[in-house]
């Protein structure tokens, strides 16, 4: 949800950008991350962890905890929370431990 | 494959409060500077400190983080000495001093003359039942969310953790709109400063001391949490479980310095509970006991921003003056600098940090 009104700070977003998760369309603000555009959103399961199957959301939000990796433009195991929403952006949830180089590819 | 590797006199790795004055001060003494940060904007994590910060005025008391942080980027952004690179993640810190630099997927190399490191601390969980479902962050990630981006994480929250950043963060989530199911804490008193206590306390929040999560359920995301208290030997008592309906858990159970690249560089590290964790050994000047390598800020030992700007000063300053740079003025400038720094951690509230500090700092 976003926050409209603030007694200290003010919100200058940028334009409004469109962008797909899972297939769905969505907008967000350009200079926010995928993160914050996803929680906007109210999506808070980024991932899948890889052995128990285990929904997992953001932890630390700074880059540091791994927690949120998904799936962007087919590259897998991207930092949702540093990485800045771009036009067209396809942000995909990630199973498994994500595979870079597949036969085939 | 050939690669070029660029000299340097000073690089400092991390733009937070340690390394952006670390920068200025070895640049205002006249050394040439490469600052070095992973995300995109410096500032660190003061961009998101929307309250105002304690002390005396050279501590910068009364002025709120994110201010701060414009100030101080501002002064390293227009000095030309100083060349900060964002979007720079520092990968590797080699054997031969040489440091692996990576932005927007080209990479470089650096060999600097000195190396500051500031790369300050990563958030703790705690474990219990559930800890891993979505909907549970760190204080500073929901921090993030509402005060950088205008973006709640929910309706509801359970705050563990009554230090300052705790009680801080329930403030900020209060004034940015969400509701705050209570408080809890360990250890059975508040640890936080008791002006933000009472701001929270003031604001109808309740501050369950002596209690810690049992656990959290939920189906794909975070649905509640139950507490229960615990005795005087720190063991849960059962029949005093308490329910809470929430959306949002955070955590602020402490920080752990990121010393990664002092590990890599052959720094000598010991474990001190007192400071967050594994940090490096130093002299009074921050230089660990690799020659030329220094620390600084939450990477040197969780602290507050303002101990790690002095920190900062006191490492930028002694790292120009072993290259030539200010040797006039030096003397009186550490004087000052260390002073400011003593003050701060003077009093039963520094307690803590000089206890970890006698631990780790050397001749």
């Amino acid at each position: 949800m976003r926050i409209e009104q603030h007694p200290v700070l003010e919100f200058r977003r940028g334009k409004k950008i469109k962008f797909t998760f899972d297939g769905k369309e969505y907008e967000g603000y350009e200079g926010e991350t995928i993160a914050a555009a996803l929680h906007a959103a109210g999506i808070r399961v980024m991932r899948e962890s890889p052995v128990l199957h285990r929904p997992r959301g953001l932890f630390c939000a700074i880059g540091n905890c791994s927690s949120c990796l998904m799936t962007v433009n087919g590259e897998p195991n991207v930092r949702i929370c540093v990485e800045k929403l771009r036009p067209g952006m396809v942000v995909e949830s990630q199973k498994g431990k994500g595979v870079i180089y597949a036969a085939g590819n | 494959m050939q690669q070029e590797i660029s000299f340097v006199e000073i690089a400092v790795i991390g733009g937070g409060p340690a390394g952006l004055c670390a920068a200025l001060e070895a640049a205002n003494a006249g050394a040439r500077v490469v600052l070095l940060d992973r995300q995109d904007r410096l500032g660190g994590q003061l961009v998101k400190q929307t309250h105002r910060f304690f002390g005396s005025r050279s501590h910068r008391a009364s002025e709120r983080g994110i201010n701060i942080a414009a100030e101080l980027t501002g002064q390293v952004i227009s000095h030309p000495l100083i060349e900060a690179l964002t979007g720079a993640t520092v990968f590797g810190f080699y054997e031969d001093g040489v440091l692996g630099v990576e932005q927007e997927g080209k990479v470089f190399y650096l060999k600097p003359s000195r190396v500051i490191v500031a790369t300050g601390a990563s958030e703790k969980t705690l474990a219990f039942p559930n800890n891993d479902l979505p909907g549970i962050y760190g204080a500073g990630a929901v921090q993030t969310l509402v005060n950088v981006y205008g973006i709640l994480p929910g309706k509801r929250v359970l705050m563990v953790g009554a230090g300052n950043i705790g009680v801080i963060v329930t403030y900020q989530l209060l004034q940015a709109g969400m509701d705050v199911a209570a408080i809890v804490e360990a250890a059975p008193r508040i640890g936080a400063y008791w002006v933000h206590a009472a701001k929270v306390r003031r604001a109808g929040v309740p501050i369950h001391t002596s209690h810690t999560i049992k656990r959290a359920y939920g189906g794909r995301e975070v649905e509640g949490a139950v507490i229960w208290q615990l005795d005087e030997q720190g063991q849960p008592v059962p029949g005093t479980e308490k329910d809470f309906a929430v959306d949002t858990i955070c955590l602020s159970v402490g920080l752990s310095p990121l010393v990664e690249l002092l590990a890599q560089a052959g720094c000598r590290l010991a474990y001190v509970p007192q400071l967050g964790g594994h940090v490096p050994f130093r002299d009074a000047n921050l230089q660990t006991t690799v020659p030329g390598v220094y620390v600084a800020g939450d990477a040197a030992g969780v602290e507050e921003a303002s101990a790690a700007m002095m920190e900062g000063a006191l490492a930028g300053l002694h790292a120009a003056y072993s290259l030539g740079y200010s040797q006039t003025g030096y003397e009186a400038r550490r004087a000052e600098l260390q002073h400011q720094l003593d003050s701060l951690r003077s009093g039963p509230v520094g307690e803590k940090i000089r206890t970890g500090l006698t631990r780790v700092l050397v001749e």
